[in-house]
């Protein structure tokens, strides 16, 4: 009985394959828009081979607000994106987002309940989560004194004492949440005292920044070019993997929790497929395997027993539910105000430093004079050869007429 | 053969037309479109007037863009000069030469400068071990992260618009008209001020105008070279586009760019003028 049963089943699935391949034998080609270094590149050969009627193409964007711009002006189009929380909440708002159908995406279920209906989703309509994570400060142990770092401080950021070696979000959201923290404030503040005061903190830690970066953290920090820096926990590790003297602690007053999930945009035209796509997605072997590569959390509960336990009892990649609870923020899309403000005063930040920063100036205007002796220099050595020449010119006329 | 009739003449020029209206004019109409409306669409100067907080950032941009321009110039100049004087093979692998660097991405050009500037980068790494042979405790120059970072940058990614176009308007100066100034008694500098260097100055020009535009409009340079510490007027007009500070605008962005596009224009004005000035007084072949 239990084997006419399989052999039953076996017919029904091959039929069903047959038949969904024969529907869709035209080629569909999916539009991926995703973060940078954020999948494991053979996940998109293996659906592939899995779904041979559809073709990934695959692109990436380093910021969300990137990824924003290049939606909204329409330059491509896009079948899925995984944006962060912040975003995802925005593009829900402006009815970006379609609605997706849980039917076939049967491996939602392995998604843990703590990631499910979370505030920028509540009902969870429109995503799957694919990762998440916080912030930490990453430091390198063989520079920092360990007293300086005993009290596990966000202000490490703001310590003189390594003028010079700290390195800086370039990216306003977070780097103003660093600072709203540090103040204690909430990160997701709409007060614009509250921001101005944070500004003032950030513009109090220019002197102190070698630079405003967000991928080169990697490289700053490997080569030990940078000793202090803040960026999200899956990173941290990556980064200690080229070098053994990286730490990274949780700030003890408090950090952002992102998440990045997948959405499908309304302006799909695969719809279906992008919901087959993001199922595969939350396949667990394939979601641990994008787990070990990217370094993130995921919030598979499966896939998280298929990885290496010395990363998942990881205090920093996957806190204990007592701190996400007590010490972390998600991001909430900020008012059109306190966006116009945040932008303002960021972009003051940065303008500010072409005259506050003394040595860089010094030089540009010291250049800026030897060229101009050089030139005036040139300029009249031409002048008098030019001269010179004419006037030999009217000597030797003169002589001639004379002869 | 002279004289084309009117038809042909349509019918040559008609794919660059079209490929300049859709491509050139229409862009540019559009940045003037968004630089005078506001969100709704309505007349508005209020973008063009709130420019006036960045000027600090204009000047540093010009100010930049100028210093990468004229050390291109000083530096071009002999190169292009002296290959234009080897033998027509030389001339090619030169040439070739000039043109190398280009075959590589312009991103990744700049990312091995940043490894190459850097504290613990290469230069530095080579002077500290080096000089502690001899028993020198040497602290290293701190390079990265300053404007001059960000000159370099310039001029080294733009250094072959300025070469390229000097050296094929040296190659083409007649060898007579040198001869004819060495026949009526000229001198070496005489021949290079009076005959070369008039002849040159269409290449001059354009090699300035294809470094300075570029130069003057960088964000990527100012990113990775300058750390990101100060903002050039490409990035604002970045970030105004984008929004990477939160804030998408096209209209200040627009607004931003023409003015940044009626600065260069002036630039190039006041050149082209110089490069008259100096033609009837120079040594045109006659």
């Amino acid at each position: 009985m239990k084997k006419f049963i399989s052999v039953i089943l076996a017919a029904v699935l091959l039929f069903s394959v047959s038949a969904t391949a024969a529907a869709a034998s035209e080629q569909v080609t999916l539009n991926v828009y995703n973060w940078g270094e954020y999948i494991d590149l053979s996940v998109i050969d293996r659906f592939e081979e899995a779904y041979p009627n559809i073709k990934i193409n695959y692109t990436t964007y380093d910021s969300n607000e990137s990824m924003y711009s290049k939606i909204v002006s329409g330059a491509a189009s896009y079948d899925i994106v995984i944006p962060s929380d912040y975003m995802i909440s925005k593009l829900i708002q402006e009815d970006m987002l379609s609605e997706l159908d849980f039917g076939n995406i049967p491996n939602y279920k392995y998604i843990g309940e703590a990631f499910k209906n979370l505030s920028y989703d509540p009902d969870n309509k429109y995503t799957v989560p694919y990762f998440w994570g916080t912030v930490v400060v990453i430091y390198n142990s063989a520079h920092i004194d360990e007293e300086d770092v005993k009290d596990q401080s966000v202000n490490l950021l703001w310590n003189e004492k390594y003028s010079g070696k700290i390195l800086m979000f370039d990216n306003p959201r977070d780097a103003f949440a660093l600072a709203l923290v540090s103040l204690g404030y909430s990160m997701n503040s709409e007060n614009a005292d509250e921001w101005k005061e944070a500004a003032e903190l950030l513009n109090k830690q220019k002197p102190l920044v070698q630079a405003y970066v967000m991928d080169a953290i990697f490289d700053k920090m490997e080569s030990g070019e940078a000793w202090i820096a803040p960026y999200y926990a899956g990173d941290a590790l990556i980064i200690q993997e080229s070098n053994p003297d990286i730490r990274y602690y949780m700030p003890k007053e408090g950090t952002n929790m992102f998440f990045d999930s997948m959405c499908v945009l309304k302006t799909s035209e695969h719809k279906k497929e992008a919901e087959t796509f993001i199922n595969f997605m939350c396949e667990p072997e394939i979601a641990a395997l994008n787990a070990e590569t990217v370094g993130y959390a995921t919030p598979n509960t499966e896939a998280k027993k298929l990885l290496d336990p010395a990363i998942t009892s990881n205090e920093v990649v996957y806190p204990s539910d007592d701190y996400l609870i007590n010490n972390t923020d998600v991001f909430v899309n900020l008012s059109q105000e306190t966006q116009k403000i945040q932008s303002d005063l960021w972009t003051d930040l940065k303008i500010e430093s072409s005259e506050g920063e003394d040595e860089g100036s010094a030089v540009s205007s010291i250049t800026i004079i030897a060229v101009v002796v050089v030139i005036a220099a040139a300029a009249g050595i031409i002048y008098a050869a030019v001269r010179k020449s004419k006037r030999k010119k009217a000597w030797e006329q003169d002589d001639s007429e004379n002869k | 053969m002279n004289k084309l009739s009117a038809k042909t003449r349509i019918t040559l020029t008609a794919p660059f037309t079209v490929w300049m209206a859709v491509f050139v004019v229409v862009p540019i109409g559009l940045v003037l479109f968004y630089a005078l409306t506001d969100a709704s669409g309505s007349f508005t100067l209020q973008n063009l007037s709130s420019i006036w907080a960045y000027r600090k950032t204009y000047v540093l941009s010009l100010e930049l863009a100028f210093v990468a321009t004229v050390l291109c110039l000083l530096l071009a100049y002999p190169l292009a000069y002296s290959i234009s004087k080897m033998k027509a093979r030389r001339q090619q692998t030169m040439v070739l030469l000039v043109m190398l660097p280009m075959w590589m991405n312009f991103l990744i050009r700049t990312y091995a400068w940043m490894t190459i500037l850097e504290d613990t980068g290469l230069i530095n790494t080579f002077l500290k071990s080096f000089l502690s042979l001899f028993g020198f405790q040497f602290q290293g120059f701190s390079m990265i992260n300053t404007n001059g970072a960000i000159i370099l940058g310039m001029v080294y990614n733009f250094l072959p618009y300025m070469i390229l176009p000097i050296y094929t308007v040296l190659t083409k100066i007649d060898g007579s008209v040198i001869e004819a100034a060495k026949d009526l008694g000229a001198d070496g500098f005489n021949i290079f001020t009076r005959v070369i260097l008039p002849q040159s100055v269409p290449g001059i020009i354009s090699g300035i105008t294809m470094v300075f535009v570029p130069a003057v409009s960088t964000f990527i340079i100012s990113k990775l070279l300058g750390g990101g510490m100060t903002f050039l007027i490409g990035d604002i007009i970045e970030n105004y586009f984008l929004g990477n500070t939160g804030e998408v605008n096209y209209n200040v962005g627009a607004a931003l760019s023409l003015v940044l596009m009626v600065l260069i224009l002036i630039s190039m004005g006041i050149m082209n003028r110089f490069d008259g000035e100096k033609d009837p007084k120079g040594g045109a072949p006659v």
